[in-house]
């Protein structure tokens, strides 16, 4: 059995990236068995979270360092998944106070944190002792954010990771 | 009557009929080019048309950026008591609207004609 290769992406906050990360991530999606669905999922999640880097921790400067990993995981019961962290030395937000908007009027912004952590099955963020922001997220094939997508986050899905560690 | 296109901001045509204006986008709508869309989408609204009908048929992939847009745009047009209407989705991006709930407040159809009429 082939091992898991982990796949790191290092770009700069330029939003002309965004198209090339996604061309990749679909590439190792497909690789690792995702459907069209879960592919476009874990492809929109990483997409946002990189949006919001570039947005907010770097406040639109496009030379500034991100860097993305990918790993092939597998789920307690075995299903395919693929673990992702976007690491930034952007400004630091306390990652309790990182959350999706109401979505019960219509105007744009916030949304991004909220298709988050609606698509993916484990998200947290923290703040590295050495500065920036640490997302680190998990999406397996076929989950509860699989059938629902387009439905509300899971309660308690963010800090899914930490919890799961105990 | 067919407008002049511009590469650079996804959109591919605009017709103006009397009941409706009719643009199509082709391309990715994200963070990159969400800016210049934002701008043609609001100079055809600056014009109020009845309906401003966008065709999504050649659009694959759209991000919250790309919906903060239309929002925008759909706060405009219904400022003057137009109508936006979409046509043309696939599953992709039918899901992001469904994702942040736009799905319940956007008027989306499954043909031009529908959305002409809407």
């Amino acid at each position: 059995m082939t091992p898991s290769v982990p796949i790191e992406l290092n770009i700069t906050s330029s939003a002309k990236c965004l198209a090339v990360v996604r061309g990749a991530v679909e590439k190792m999606a497909d690789v690792e068995g995702f459907g069209e669905m879960d592919s476009h999922a874990l492809t929109l999640a990483i997409d946002e979270a990189l949006a919001n880097v570039i947005e907010h921790g770097y406040e639109g400067k496009d030379d500034q360092p991100i860097s993305i990993t990918l790993l092939p995981v597998k789920s307690a019961d075995g299903r395919p998944g693929i673990s992702v962290t976007v690491r930034d030395k952007g400004r630091q937000v306390a990652p309790e106070k990182i959350k999706g908007r109401p979505l019960d009027e219509v105007r744009p912004g916030g949304l991004g944190v909220h298709i988050i952590k609606s698509v993916m099955d484990e998200v947290e963020y923290s703040c590295p002792p050495d500065g920036g922001m640490l997302l680190s997220m998990v999406k397996y094939v076929g989950g509860d954010t699989s059938a629902t997508f387009g439905g509300e986050p899971k309660e308690g899905q963010a800090g899914g990771l930490a919890q799961k560690g105990e | 009557m067919k407008m002049a296109t511009n590469t650079n901001n996804l959109v591919k045509e605009i017709r103006k009929a009397p009941e409706a204006t009719i643009v199509s986008l082709g391309g990715d709508v994200d963070l990159h080019h969400s800016p210049a869309l934002h701008a043609a989408l609001v100079e055809v609204a600056g014009e109020r048309p009845r309906r401003l009908v966008l065709d999504m048929s050649g659009v694959p992939y759209i991000d919250s950026s790309g919906v903060g847009t239309f929002v925008e745009v759909f706060r405009r047009v219904t400022a003057y008591k137009g109508k936006m209407v979409f046509f043309g989705l696939n599953d992709r991006v039918r899901s992001v609207f469904e994702i942040t709930k736009l799905d319940k407040f956007f008027v989306i159809c499954q043909s031009e004609e529908q959305a002409t009429q809407a």
